[in-house]
């Protein structure tokens, strides 16, 4: 059976992995590449890195940092950050991503989605959604959480898949950070809605929250960051925990 | 010399950082002097079968392939690379390289495809090939479609999402694996490094 993905997540900024609540007040979370080596052993299906800055000069400093972990590590990756056009997508996977996630840059402009589906494949195209409750809906949030677009969580998901994204990694910017819990709401609608695999993210604080979002949130993967960065819990327990309760996960061998 | 056929589809470096892993040479080349001058060829691709045979029909590729095939090369196919040796594809109903026998067919039972993540492979046949590696063990898959042999003796690994597949085929020299043993972990690198070693297919 396909098994659920556990993903760290690794925040940077300037080199370093930090990680906020609710996308402000950064803390220092170390070396990437050495994270990201670490995470590999201990049995992380896959890693997602995202440059929150996103500025040109961050860029050499993400590549560098790119090239050196598709050395290291045996799992696949995804790069996101301020990606703009197909030559941006290019240069990432040249460096040795496997995976490129687009946000703003697709929501201003979603012919990018189609245009990098269409040159590398959709498995390569990763849609990041920052959604916010707004009333009774979900809003999607572009420019790092900063700007409400006014437009459904849902209905954008759903418009992006039939451009071309193979994945879409859901971030609910109310749980972001919190450690109580996944967006079980959010991510089971969006799940429910498009038929390409839903990454959950934001909020995940203990390992019953994991369970939830599978069960419930009818993710296909989950994320989280500070949880392991600060080493409050390791990937093998949330796997083991998972195991117990009939959830299929990936063992080692 | 191992050669990585660059055919212009899907991501060729993951194939090669793999390899520098193991240590062994390596080049990514689309000449076909140099393919055939290579000890082992690898086609790798991610991406539709349509694309990938009319690139490589494009550049004369198709009958370089055949024909090293045929002269009892180590040939490894991943992913499309292993779908493009069976006969046809449903994917663009495109006719692939003929080398095996047998459709690519598209998942059916599932809601969501393509399959992406980790899944079990069991394994069907002896070969020292899978030195090393347990049954059921997880490798990772990106796939919408999968091979359908017509000869069963040539399914080597067997996969299920929605249905059972071929996700791993063994044919006197060739070896063709649905999943990536490049992102796979250290199982993946053992079964890589197993194929590169020249291990006899056949326990």
């Amino acid at each position: 059976m396909l098994a659920k993905r556990i993903i760290p997540c690794l925040d940077m900024t300037q080199g370093r992995v930090v990680k906020g609540i609710q996308f402000v007040n950064f803390r220092d979370a170390g070396d990437p590449v050495k994270l990201a080596k670490e995470y590999d052993k201990q049995g992380a299906d896959e890693l997602v890195f995202l440059d929150i800055t996103a500025t040109v000069e961050n860029r050499d400093i993400l590549l560098d940092v790119v090239r050196k972990t598709a050395k290291e590590v045996v799992i696949p990756f995804s790069v996101g950050g301020g990606v703009r056009t197909v030559s941006d997508m290019r240069t990432i996977l040249r460096a040795g991503a496997d995976k490129v996630s687009v946000n703003t840059g697709a929501f201003k402009n979603p012919k990018l989605i189609s245009d990098c589906a269409k040159e590398f494949g959709s498995q390569c195209v990763v849609l990041s959604l920052d959604g916010k409750k707004v009333g009774k809906d979900w809003n999607v949030f572009i420019n790092g959480g900063r700007t409400d677009t006014r437009v459904s969580a849902i209905d954008w998901a759903k418009k992006a898949v039939k451009f071309g994204a193979g994945e879409i990694l859901l971030t609910s910017i109310d749980t972001d950070g919190t450690k109580k819990g996944f967006n079980v709401a959010l991510t089971r609608q969006v799940s429910q809605a498009v038929s390409v695999p839903v990454i959950a993210s934001g909020g995940a604080g203990k390992l019953k929250d994991f369970v939830e979002i599978f069960n419930k949130g009818f993710a296909d993967a989950a994320l989280a960051a500070s949880l392991f960065h600060f080493g409050e819990l390791t990937i093998q327990e949330v796997k083991d925990y998972l195991n117990e309760r009939d959830i299929p996960v990936r063992s080692l061998l | 010399m191992i050669v990585v056929i660059d055919y212009g589809i899907g991501n060729l470096a993951s194939v090669k950082n793999g390899l520098d892993k193991l240590g062994v040479e390596s080049k990514i080349s689309s000449d076909l002097l140099v393919i055939k001058k290579a000890d082992t060829l690898i086609l790798p691709g991610v991406g539709a079968a349509g694309q990938g045979m009319k690139n490589l029909k494009e550049k004369g590729l198709d009958k370089v392939i055949v024909e090293e095939i045929k002269m009892g090369k180590p040939f490894l196919g991943i992913c499309l690379g292993m779908q493009l040796l069976f006969e046809k594809s449903e994917e663009g109903n495109v006719n692939c390289l003929r080398i095996l026998k047998g459709q690519v067919k598209k998942f059916k039972k599932m809601r969501k495809v393509p399959q992406i993540g980790w899944n079990q492979v069991k394994i069907k046949q002896r070969s020292n090939l899978f030195k090393g590696i347990g049954n059921e063990s997880y490798f990772y898959f990106v796939n919408s479609f999968y091979c359908l042999p017509k000869d069963q003796e040539v399914v080597a690994g067997v996969t299920n999402y929605g249905e059972n597949f071929a996700s791993i085929v063994i044919k006197d020299n060739i070896l063709g694996v649905q999943f990536h043993p490049e992102k796979s972990g250290l199982v993946g690198f053992k079964l890589l490094e197993n194929f590169v070693k020249g291990a006899n297919y056949v326990g």
